[in-house]
């Protein structure tokens, strides 16, 4: 039986159902990370000091470097976007798949990161400050990842065949709140000391 | 979001990683400014983030030119947030109360912390990452 859309031109707000959805995705989204970060925010006021000299193993030059990564993927999404509109199916692929490549460049930090604090025994059940920071970067690049493996299959299942057009402009607000949430995590878990 | 005219991506981006390398410079030279350092860490860090978090929600994901519902329903979410950040805050910024179970002092948490990190052990064993020295007093 044939895939049959029903509900992509239906909406009262204004916006695409499948936008709408997304907005409606992050929205849940924030609360997720929004409370993990006011948990994390609660313990730090409470256990400052020792909080303080956790965060000091972490490696703030990796840290910087997925912030950079992630950023310049949000550059290439919203250019996959602009080429999506014009239509051009070969720079939008393009720019999506710059994007996996920087998503991978973050994972592979990450995995290389990971692999340093374990060896250096800080694990999930080390103490409070390492339980926040695997849950927060692990559920983060989890995210990442699942943002990757949509993007492939938007390039290569959609736009390679010049269809749903609109899925890159969608995915694309996924991966720029991926982005943001990064750049609180950021200065919560490298900067702040 | 095919019908407004697309602001200059480039630029947003430049202004991104300029406040990016800011809120890593910044907390470094913190110390130099004395009894505002505190201010000056805040305000670099977290005050930028803010600030780069604008950019991309206004600018790279059109918020700016959506319909209003979708403002709406972050604001809404951010509110619920809030709503549970302060309800629990009240109770969990005290560190006491009926049936309270307190295992560890925060000074000797600290000295643990201080044990188990190779930042600042490293010297003391002549290491630093990648050395295998420090597996004896990691746990």
């Amino acid at each position: 039986m044939a895939h049959q859309i029903i509900a992509t031109g239906r909406s009262r707000t204004g916006i695409p159902t499948g936008r709408l959805a997304v907005w409606w995705i992050i929205g849940s989204e924030i609360l997720i990370f929004g409370g993990l970060i006011a948990t994390y925010l609660l313990n730090r006021f409470n256990h400052g000091p020792s909080w303080s000299v956790e965060a000091a193993n972490t490696n703030t030059f990796i840290g910087a470097c997925n912030t950079f990564w992630l950023l310049t993927s949000s550059l290439f999404v919203v250019y996959a976007h602009a080429a999506s509109e014009r239509r051009d199916a070969a720079k939008t692929r393009m720019w999506i798949w710059l994007t996996i490549l920087l998503g991978g460049f973050f994972m592979g930090f990450k995995t290389y990161e990971y692999a340093t604090e374990i060896h250096h025994g800080f694990t999930l059940f080390t103490s409070n400050f390492w339980s926040f920071y695997y849950t927060a970067t692990g559920l983060h690049g989890f995210h990442v990842l699942c943002g990757m493996v949509i993007l492939a299959i938007i390039a290569e299942g959609d736009i390679k065949k010049g269809r749903n057009w609109h899925r890159v402009e969608n995915i694309g607000l996924y991966w720029h709140f991926v982005d943001i949430v990064w750049i609180f995590l950021f200065p919560l878990m490298y900067i702040a000391k | 979001m095919a019908g407004h005219k697309h602001p200059s991506y480039l630029k947003i981006y430049i202004t991104l990683v300029v406040l990016f390398i800011v809120s890593v410079v910044g907390p470094e030279v913190a110390p130099a400014f004395g009894a505002f350092a505190k201010p000056v860490v805040l305000l670099t860090a977290f005050g930028i983030a803010i600030w780069k978090a604008y950019l991309v929600c206004a600018y790279f994901m059109h918020l700016k030119v959506e319909k209003i519902y979708a403002p709406y329903i972050l604001l809404a979410c951010l509110s619920l947030l809030f709503v549970f950040f302060f309800g629990t805050a009240t109770d969990a910024m005290f560190a006491n109360g009926h049936n309270w179970v307190k295992p560890m002092d925060e000074n000797e948490k600290v000295e643990e912390a201080m044990a188990r990190s190779y930042v600042l052990n490293k010297d003391k064993h002549g290491g630093g990452h990648g050395d295998d020295d420090h597996d004896s007093e990691a746990h």
